[in-house]
């Protein structure tokens, strides 16, 4: 034998995670590396796992509302909104369509709250920290406003089966069209420091590309399907909650890469400002919550007064309703893509079984033919691309 | 826009048309709620995914869902449910099979890329065994965790937690200790109020009674 033999070079893993923080949440990723190039990624998730399908097959359908402000965090209102639509539709009821348009104006508030979260902790992970700080503060301004209409910053527990829990407090339509019209200056700041960033775009561009075919097999929803260049929001071709009133566009990137991603995250937000403002100029009036007590409580200042309405409260929050035998698939175009709730009922006030199908679970998956071939820098800038939460790929 | 009324009568004539397409796979399709659920053998599955992603009237090319549920009282307790989504046409259809603990299901993951996960999550959770699966592992639980928590069986609670031990300096795992029995209402009893049909209104409908013969 040869003093020299050929040295064998094998490939080593690397261990990503559990916490890092480019990862975010707890995300285990297992490289196989072939120097600095990925060979294969093998995300090892459920560290956050908390069993909430478990949960809500044993609560009533009202107390499975806040378990779905939990799973996103970032955008809980769309979730709820799922869920409402879903058990709404085994009920066979409608909600009143000021409640409609609260939820659409809400949802559109949720998805800027999400994907100024994504954006700005995503340019972070690539090297840039200013969008962070300047976007944090319209954040806090969202969840004023949320604050405003239900008490709670994030976890709203807002929208539910029937309508929305309570009406809109007097001038907060006025504030919240006084800050859209504020807000397009913001992002117009932040796309200044980001859009045409050299840095930005050698890390973006060419990175991650998914191409149409690619984003259909794997599942793929939301902004990232629309990345690669279809143009397919369930808003558009399902429409939910009326969203078929409202004129906005679809906007659709070219590559499907980490740049295009971020590019229709940032026009999707100016297409929700339009949204937003024509909710607020639309707004119909009436009530917020079907009339019918047998679904939603009674206002309060009736159970002063009226034993029947005391007895109706009280029976729907110690047993709840029943719902009707069936199940229901809704899906609602949630700022991270198609997040769809299966409701089973078996008749009575529990969930049989509740499904959610949350996207970033169909996302992370495309982790590893995404990032094959790719350098290990450029796993934080697919991962932030793709707009990952841990929340809902957990559950 | 379609009404809900079109869109129903496409479905309608879909699921005849599955039928009529592939006669020995497809069990049974029923329209309800406006949503179409297609039964089918499951032996058959990946075949009837294969011709609604391929066939030009379907072209259900995505799947959004895939999950499992768990009929404890039935023979085959588990029912696999698929959700298809077709872009082109527009439409979403469910399709379903049963099985049970030991019957491995044909894994889907050829036909749709996504389905890979989404079966590893129903193994994990169910147990339920796909065949020609290419890495049917655990995915949400913790590493070494034994049973499958959304069975109908598992416990709410679990049967272990985890604490970390100052002594030992490692996390320990421990049978679960609640300090206050589960609690878990049983709202089916009989807080109904007065029911529609009162005790003996059912033989007011009933048929006479036959008079005894020479009587």
């Amino acid at each position: 034998m040869s003093a020299t033999s050929d040295v064998e070079i094998e490939n080593y893993s690397v261990n990503f995670g559990p916490q890092h923080p480019a990862a975010h949440g707890v995300l285990r990723l297992v490289l196989e590396m072939d120097g600095e190039v990925i060979d294969r990624v093998d995300p090892h998730i459920g560290l956050l796992h908390r069993g909430t399908e478990k949960l809500i097959e044993y609560k009533s359908y009202l107390q499975a509302v806040p378990y779905f402000d939990r799973l996103d965090y970032v955008s809980p209102m769309n979730q709820e909104q799922a869920f409402a639509i879903a058990v709404e539709r085994l009920l066979g009821i409608e909600p009143p369509s000021r409640a409609k348009a609260i939820r659409v104006l809400f949802c559109e508030l949720t998805r800027i709250l999400n994907h100024i979260m994504n954006i700005a902790s995503y340019a972070m992970d690539v090297g840039a920290m200013t969008p962070f700080l300047w976007t944090f503060e319209e954040r806090e301004k969202l969840m004023e406003f949320y604050d405003a209409v239900c008490g709670a910053r994030m976890h709203a527990a807002y929208v539910r089966p029937g309508g929305v829990s309570l009406d809109m407090p007097a001038g907060l339509a006025e504030r919240i069209k006084a800050w859209a019209e504020r807000f397009p200056k913001i992002i117009d700041d932040m796309e200044g420091l980001l859009t045409e960033n050299r840095i930005f775009k050698q890390r973006t561009v060419d990175i991650g590309r998914v191409t149409a075919d690619e984003a259909i097999a794997w599942g793929f929803t939301g902004p990232n399907i629309r990345a690669s260049g279809l143009p397919w929001d369930l808003r558009k071709s399902q429409p939910y909650d009326g969203y078929e009133q409202y004129d906005f566009d679809i906007p659709i990137g070219k590559n499907g890469d980490c740049y295009d991603r971020y590019l229709v995250r940032v026009e999707e937000m100016r297409q929700s400002i339009k949204i937003i403002l024509q909710a607020i100029d639309k707004m119909p009036t009436g009530p917020v919550r079907v009339n019918d007590r047998k679904i939603m409580s009674p206002p309060r200042g009736e159970m002063k007064s009226s034993m029947e309405a005391l007895i109706h409260h009280f029976k729907l929050y110690t047993e709840g309703y029943k719902v009707p035998v069936g199940e229901v698939y809704a899906a609602v175009e949630a700022p991270k893509g198609e997040f769809g709730v299966y409701v089973l009922s078996d008749g009575t006030n529990r969930p049989y079984r509740c499904r959610i199908r949350a996207p970033g679970f169909i996302h992370m998956q495309g982790m590893d033919f995404m990032l094959r071939g790719h350098m290990l820098p450029d796993v934080p800038a697919v991962l932030g691309s793709i707009d990952i939460v841990f929340g809902e790929v957990d559950r | 826009m379609s009404t809900a009324k079109e869109t129903a009568a496409a479905l309608t004539e879909l699921g005849a048309y599955v039928m009529a397409a592939l006669p020995n796979d497809v069990v049974s399709h029923e329209l309800r709620a406006g949503e179409l659920s297609i039964r089918v053998q499951r032996a058959s599955i990946v075949k009837v995914l294969t011709f609604l992603r391929d066939d030009s009237n379907c072209q259900f090319t995505q799947l959004s869902d895939l999950c499992g549920v768990d009929y404890p009282d039935q023979d085959e307790r588990f029912e696999i449910v698929y959700h298809l989504l077709s872009m082109r046409q527009n439409q979403r259809v469910r399709i379903k099979l049963t099985t049970d603990e030991d019957t491995p299901v044909p894994s889907a993951s050829g036909v749709h890329l996504c389905a890979g996960w989404l079966e590893r999550e129903v193994w994990d959770m169910y147990g339920v065994f796909f065949s020609d699966h290419p890495d049917l592992r655990r995915i949400l639980t913790d590493y070494g965790f034994d049973g499958h928590p959304l069975r109908k069986d598992f416990p709410l609670t679990g049967y272990v937690e985890v604490r970390y031990d100052e002594g030992q300096k490692r996390v320990i795992y421990e049978p679960v200790k609640l300090t206050q029995d589960f609690r878990n209402f049983d709202f089916l009893s009989p807080w109904e109020g007065i029911q529609r049909v009162l005790p003996g209104d059912e033989k007011a409908s009933a048929p006479p009674p036959a008079k005894p013969a020479g009587g």
